[in-house]
């Protein structure tokens, strides 16, 4: 009997499937912990034995496992196991828990690429899509390389249901291996037009994922979308395009007026919500491309702002959300059709749903304007008073703030206003934000000049009721405005001097550390100008009295537990016993205790610190003394001499109390205020009783105005709202009698109106109030804009898709075992690649090109050591695909420049068939559809004149940008223009160009364009043009660029380049080839192409220029023949070509001079008619110097060598060159080949 | 694309989850704690949008859910997705469970209750599987789902399912060491065969 009881509870053990584990768990509610732990044994049991089925099961009950966090990873082996099986039941398991636990650190990822292959080749669609499910989870970047061309293949499947999984992974398989994107975007295009409208949708969803990253990539793509959009019924894949519209708008507005009609027509047409909304969305989008103000789209405009009124009209709380959502997008550029719907939003400020009022709340922001800024706020404050949640009524604070700050305070008429409004936010419970309202107190009382007495007045308020702020421990976020407001009145001393008592209350003492080092040091400025005040007087009776009080009270702080306060303390302590001395025997000392504090602090601009430029030879990373050893900077921990100071603990202290001690506390604390004169407490009458245990309960005080307490009253808004009606009727009585003469000018400042009502400029602010703008380095960089997430995946994925497929670009296809050892050299290009994609944005064609090349030589090592491992049965299986990769190519490469311009044109036909707008319309169309030729241009290879060409665009937008950004720094740029020194911070060929323009200002005629590559060699099939650059990092290595042009009508192919070496300058070539080996470029010639390869050279003394004779050899095919040619060059290495633009500040450039390591050599060029920032742009351009300061006529640049030598440069009134250098020899010779350069033109 | 699917009930305990960018185990636990205390404290006549998860996602994702009797499905999405497009998509699941576990015609998940997901989380797994991959939506017609979902389903009973494992598994014990083997029993669980569908 009990054998079998035994026997039975084996059988049930391994019968335990994943529904009795769950039940089991169940049941075990009290120790599920440990029954799960004994379960985890059994599980390991079960995954020792071989049965594949026991282990199934054991897998299984892992994923539920893992789902309620256990880690199951010291299972990924078993796992894989079970993957394996040929049993479609298992491997489903198997695959199920991969994907619910491998992630890119699993090793044992590494095991499955062939077995997911052969699932993936299975005959049973099933286990291919059971494999593809899974992989889409866990696909790393070695899974996506070695898996891409057979995923490919799957792409055009014979069943619909391989075909949509196989299409919808490859997004997955781009992301981690971008290399493979651009040989597989023409099968994915072809699915756009798949039969099954399953696998039509996932290339939507995909191409869609990929064009919502890199739009410009996708516009090609329109018509076909288009199409789509017209013809599609399913409204998955509806709304997926018209999403990508909204994407690919902004980038061609002319897309968008295509658009407008089709989706109005959606609009009014379809019933499901989800599509309206988003059609409404892509409208909104296509508004906003297309500049404002056009008759026809007001309607357009209407139509939105009327559907989505009718969203938030509604009853579901989801469609009220959403139209506030898209309300919000139309704000941004017709602020006009949103605020007369003002009610409405208002109205959803009341809901009772928090989502709503926050989206309503972001609508506020734009509503505002001058005219009803405090109505809003007034509401807003009731809002703060009503509001029960701490995260809400912070998010109303903040955006009490938000508005009222928004863009410089523009909308604020009345800042004692403002002023009044901020303390009232002090009486806040509890809230995190006291730091956001002190800055603003103290932004606003530094910028705001006319308000200072004012605000002092309303700090000294507040410091003399600090105890209601401070009164207890939940507010301790509130306090910060104490900071604000001790500094405040400490500052600006001389507006009121009767804080000085308050400060130095012996409660101050439990403010934080910090705060209290701002009391004891502005109590300091104080006492200063009291004694200012009071020196012309005969009796120095108050004046001594001042003395005495600080010399009582600063003995408290002194002994402050608080390093800061107490060195404050006790240096102030001393200096004021001395004063006390000087004062009793009369000796005048005001003079010299104000002198402690002169001058005036000025806001500086957020980013300024960042601007600060790193002068010249500063290396902040450098050690200033000898690094300390180890073991010393251990000793060298901070002792504390004095009583331990850890801010951190304050805070955490507070939140540890327990319920009890809170209680016990809040007993106290009653009793406290009952005692306290001073504590006002609410009146039950106009105050809800709360019974609610929570601290966040307790009432907000009211002040009431009419008990005449001694305690100042703080300022109502509600006062200054009406004063402000008052006022402004006053203003506008006066006015209308001028009114004729305003209605002129108003018509003069036309589109200023845009930004609020039109009537807004007719209100006056209360009182003169100038903004002081903030300040800048002297020599700040121009700003950076905030780059992206440099980890963006997507980022990798931003390449041109309409470009041709080189050869070198094909999917790697399976061999045994590929080598994933990467050399050194490779590794460092694949880092590369990343910087070169963000190089990408900033400079367009040519780095692309460089980015490509890096891809290609990639690609190309990586065959070749395939290649070495490949075995015969290997070959013919990857005949097969690469077949069909060519083939693909060949159609392409059929009409190669002219089947991507011709697309491209195709666009522009297709775009241009919309109906020919007004006038106004034809302004906005020009520069876009020279966006488009643009990306045509970038499309077909380049040719050597589009460099410059890219480079002009590009600095006019970035010095637009750049106009935008310093708008309010303009005066004072324009008044420190003389003294301004020039900065540079551009490398490269465009930095001289670019630093030059930075310096000259606008109003000097525009540059000639430049040319910087020099012709090579030519004959009737090719030509050469070329370009030397250093190198930064390697001071014996320079760049050779050569774009080859091919002129012929033939393919040009197999060219070979190479060079005659010299002792001095080597060409680079890789391991293992000889010294007289050529280097094969890197691609092919179509007829009409050119590209660009680099060649690197390595040389010993730059002190001499260089020529080196080379040979290029090529095959040029035609239709009937193919003949070997060659071409002879010479490589011109000017001493200029080692030169590299390097910034220099002109401290740094004097000490330079100084130094007297350099000589010196001048020339006279004559005959020289051209503007002097003509000349200075073309040492820049041509000779890679960099201005290092202009004066008038005159301006000194600096240069220097890859191997360090420096190149000061002096050059006067056009026709003077005097030049110091390291090196004398060099120098002569780039002074030649500066004057050779200008007798040229 | 979709970041994550969470489904669990009312006290927040999981019944499936399925995130499409990796988090470790922990790390989950407390997204979906986190979750779980943003979205049972809204009521059910709010909008199903929310904001400000901040564990999982950032600005620009959202968290888009649907409250069932004892179950919130929980997708967390980012602005490529159309919000309402995801709500239906939630509903479309929930009738996909509905055929499939009740197979009733009326498509009515409200029928499913809690339990077919908690001891069917591997089904519920294979029939997400079929709607969303890899964070895309991969299929939005019903019919198709369903026939692919049985499909696969009969596939597997033609092997034997898993079910067939047991007979296999008692041949796999004689082999084993047997001494061993008491330690690891737990005799309560032997008696719990009958199914106690309590709590909730």
């Amino acid at each position: 009997m009990a054998l079998k009881i035994v026997k039975g509870s084996i059988d049930r053990m391994f019968d335990k499937n994943l529904q009795d584990l769950v039940r089991g768990i169940r049941n075990h509610k009290e120790d599920e912990a440990k029954y799960i732990s004994t379960c985890i044994d059994e599980i390991k049991q079960e995954l020792k034995q071989d049965n594949i089925a026991v282990k199934a099961n054991a897998v299984c009950k892992l994923t539920y496992l893992q789902m309620l966090g256990y880690d199951v990873s010291w299972a990924a082996f078993n796992i894989v196991e079970v993957m394996s099986s040929s049993k479609f039941t298992y491997k489903r398991i198997g695959y199920l828990a991969a994907s619910q636990c491998f992630h890119e650190g699993t090793d044992v990822i590494m095991l499955t690429t062939n077995q997911i292959r052969k699932d993936l080749s299975s005959p049973n669609q099933y286990d291919t899509g059971v494999a593809l499910t899974g992989l889409s989870c866990f696909v790393t970047p070695d899974l996506a390389r070695d898996l891409a061309n057979d995923i490919m293949t799957l792409m055009s499947h014979t069943k619909p249901y391989i075909r949509k999984k196989a299409v919808l992974i490859m997004y997955k398989v781009f992301l981690k291996y971008p290399e493979s994107l651009r040989p597989a975007f023409p099968r994915l295009k072809e699915k756009l037009e798949d039969p099954d409208p399953g696998v039509q949708s996932a290339a939507v969803n995909v191409i869609c994922e990929l064009a919502r990253r890199n739009p410009k990539n996708y516009l090609s793509l329109a018509p076909l979308f288009f199409k789509l959009m017209t013809s599609s019924t399913n409204n998955w894949v509806l709304i997926k395009i018209i999403k990508l519209f909204g994407a690919l708008t902004p980038l061609e507005p002319r897309l968008g007026k295509k658009l407008i009609e089709p989706l109005t027509n959606l609009i009014h047409s379809t019933s499901a919500m989800s599509l309206l909304y988003e059609c409404v969305n892509t409208v909104i989008a296509v508004l906003i491309s297309l500049s404002s103000g056009m008759p026809n789209h007001s309607a357009s405009i209407q139509l939105c702002v009327q559907k989505l009124r009718i969203l938030i009209e509604d009853s579901d709380q989801n469609l009220k959300y959403l139209g506030l959502l898209a309300m919000s997008k139309i704000l941004k550029t017709h602020p006009k059709s949103v605020q007369s719907h003002k009610d409405l939003i208002l109205q959803c400020l009341d809901d009772k749903d928090e989502s709503i009022r926050l989206r309503a709340l972001d609508l506020l922001y734009g509503m505002v304007s001058k005219k009803n800024l405090m109505e809003i706020v007034k509401k807003l404050m009731l809002h703060v008073d009503k509001a029960e949640g701490t995260t809400y009524r912070d998010e109303l604070l903040t955006k009490i703030i938000d508005i009222c700050s928004q863009s410089n305070y523009q909308y604020i008429t009345n800042f004692e206003w403002y002023i009044s409004i901020l303390v009232e936010l002090t009486r806040l419970e509890g809230t995190r934000h006291g730091h956001l309202i002190a800055s603003q107190m103290l932004d606003v009382a530094i910028r705001v000049k006319a308000i200072r007495g004012f605000a002092v007045a309303q700090m000294a308020t507040l410091l003399d009721n600090a105890h209601l702020l401070t009164g207890n421990t939940q507010r301790n976020g509130i306090c910060e405005v104490l900071y604000a407001a001790a500094w405040i009145c400490g500052e600006f001393s001389e507006y009121s001097m009767q804080t000085l008592e308050a400060m130095l209350r012996p409660k101050v003492a439990t403010l934080p550390g910090h705060i209290q080092a701002v009391y004891v040091q502005n109590a300091a400025k104080l006492f200063a100008t009291v004694l200012q005040k009071h020196e012309g007087e005969t009796d120095s009776q108050a004046a001594q009295e001042t003395s005495q009080l600080l010399i009582d009270r600063l003995p408290l702080f002194v002994q402050s537990a608080n390093l800061e306060v107490q060195e404050r303390a006790s240096c102030i302590l001393q200096l004021v016993k001395y004063i006390q001395k000087l004062q009793q025997k009369n000796v005048e000392v005001a003079e010299e205790v104000t002198a402690l504090f002169a001058g005036e602090l000025n806001p500086v601009a957020p980013k300024a610190q960042k601007k600060v430029p790193i002068p010249e030879g500063l290396d902040l990373d450098a050690w200033i003394n000898e690094p300390p050893s180890e073991s010393e900077s251990e000793d060298e921990k901070p002792k504390v001499v004095f009583a331990k100071e850890e801010p951190k603990h304050y805070r955490s202290r507070h939140t540890e109390v327990d319920e009890k001690e809170l209680a016990r506390r809040r007993e106290v604390r009653k009793q406290e205020q009952a005692n306290n004169p001073f504590y006002i407490k609410a009146s039950p009458s106009s105050q809800k009783v709360y019974d609610a245990p929570g601290v966040e309960h307790i009432p907000v005080v009211q002040i009431d105005l009419s008990v005449p307490l001694k305690v100042p009253v703080l300022f109502n808004c509600d006062l200054y709202l009406w004063l402000e009606e008052e006022r402004q009727q006053k203003e506008k009585a006066e006015r209308k009698k001028k009114e004729k003469k305003k209605k002129r000018e108003k018509r003069g400042k036309g589109r200023k109106a845009d930004s609020g009502p039109e009537s807004e400029e007719d209100i006056r602010p209360a009182h003169q109030v100038d903004i002081v703008t903030e300040e800048m380095p002297e020599n700040a960089l121009p700003s950076d804009d905030d780059d992206k997430d440099p980890n963006d995946p997507h980022k990798a994925l931003d390449i041109d898709l309409d470009k041709l497929l080189a050869d070198s670009e094909k999917l790697p296809v399976r061999t045994h075992r590929p080598e994933v050892l990467k050399s050194p050299a490779e590794d460092r290009d694949s880092k590369s690649v990343p910087q070169e994609t963000k190089k990408k944005r900033g400079r367009g064609g040519k780095e692309k090109k460089e980015g490509k090349e890096g891809e290609r030589k990639r690609s190309k090592e990586e065959k070749k050591k395939k290649k070495k491992h490949k075995e015969v049965e290997e070959e013919l299986l990857e005949s097969q695909p690469e077949e069909a990769v060519q083939s693909e190519e060949t159609k392409e490469a059929a009409a190669p420049p002219t089947s991507t311009s011709a697309e491209a044109s195709d666009l522009d036909f297709w775009l241009s068939s919309a109906p020919v707008p007004p006038a106004a319309a034809q302004e906005v169309t020009a520069p876009s559809s020279a966006a488009a030729v643009d990306t045509s241009s970038a499309a077909a290879p380049e040719s050597e004149p589009d460099e410059p060409k890219d480079t002009e665009p590009e600095d006019t937008k970035s010095s637009k940008h750049k106009k935008k950004k310093q708008k309010k720094e303009k005066e004072e740029k324009e008044k420190k223009k003389k003294k301004r020194h020039h900065h540079h911070h551009h490398h490269g060929d465009a930095g001289g160009e670019d630093s030059v323009q930075n310096g000259t200002v606008e109003e000097e005629e525009p540059l000639p364009v430049m040319y910087i590559y020099s012709l090579l060699a030519e004959n009737s099939y090719i030509k050469m043009v070329y370009d030397i650059q250093g190198n930064h990092q390697d001071e014996s290595k320079v760049v050779v660029s050569v774009i080859f042009e091919n002129k012929s009508d033939s393919f040009l192919k197999s060219m070979e380049f190479n060079v005659l070496d010299s002792l001095n300058s080597k060409l680079q070539r890789p391991e293992g080839a000889g010294p007289h080996d050529s280097l094969t470029v890197p691609f092919q010639l179509p007829p009409g192409v050119s590209n660009e390869a680099r060649f690197v050279f390595s040389v010993q003394s730059i002190v001499m220029p260089q020529k080196l004779k080379g040979t290029l050899t090529f095959i040029v095919k035609s239709d009937e023949s193919s003949t070997h040619e060659k071409l002879d060059f010479k490589l011109h290495f000017t001493c200029t070509s080692y030169l590299i633009t390097t910034p220099c500040y002109s401290d740094a450039y004097a000490k330079l001079l100084e130094s007297g390591d350099l000589k010196g050599s001048s020339l006279r060029l004559e005959g020289i008619s051209m503007p002097f920032h003509h000349l200075l742009a073309r040492i820049c351009f041509h000779h890679h110097f960099s201005v290092v300061e202009r004066i008038d006529s005159c301006a000194s640049m600096y240069s220097r060598s890859i191997q360090g030598h420096h190149v000061c440069l002096l050059v006067k009134t056009s026709v003077f060159i005097e030049s110091k250098w390291e090196e004398s020899s060099l120098l002569g010779n780039v002074l030649d080949e500066i004057k050779q350069t200008f007798s040229k033109c | 694309m979709i970041k994550a699917i969470l489904i669990f009930n009312n006290h927040g305990k999981p019944r499936l989850i399925r995130f499409y960018q990796y988090f470790a185990e922990d790390m989950q636990q407390q997204i979906i704690r986190e979750t779980f205390h943003l979205v049972s404290k809204r009521d059910d006549n709010v909008c199903n949008f929310l904001e400000g998860g901040s564990l999982i996602g950032g600005s620009d994702y959202k968290l888009i859910y649907r409250h069932y009797a004892t179950l919130y499905f929980v997708f967390c999405v980012d602005s490529s997705e159309s919000e309402l497009g995801i709500l239906d998509l939630i509903q479309l699941i929930c009738f996909v469970f509905g055929q499939v576990f009740v197979e009733t015609l009326d498509k009515c998940f409200e029928n499913v209750c809690e339990l077919d997901l908690i001891f069917h989380m591997d089904k519920v797994h294979y029939i997400l599987q079929e709607v969303v991959m890899g964070g895309m939506v991969l299929e939005t017609n019903m019919n198709e789902i369903v026939a692919q979902v049985e499909l696969q389903n009969r596939m597997e009973k033609s092997e034997g399912g898993l079910s067939g494992a047991p007979a296999r598994a008692v041949s796999a014990v004689k082999n084993m060491n047997l001494p061993e083997i008491p330690r690891n029993i737990n005799i309560g669980d032997i008696n719990i065969k009958v199914p106690s569908l309590s709590p909730f």
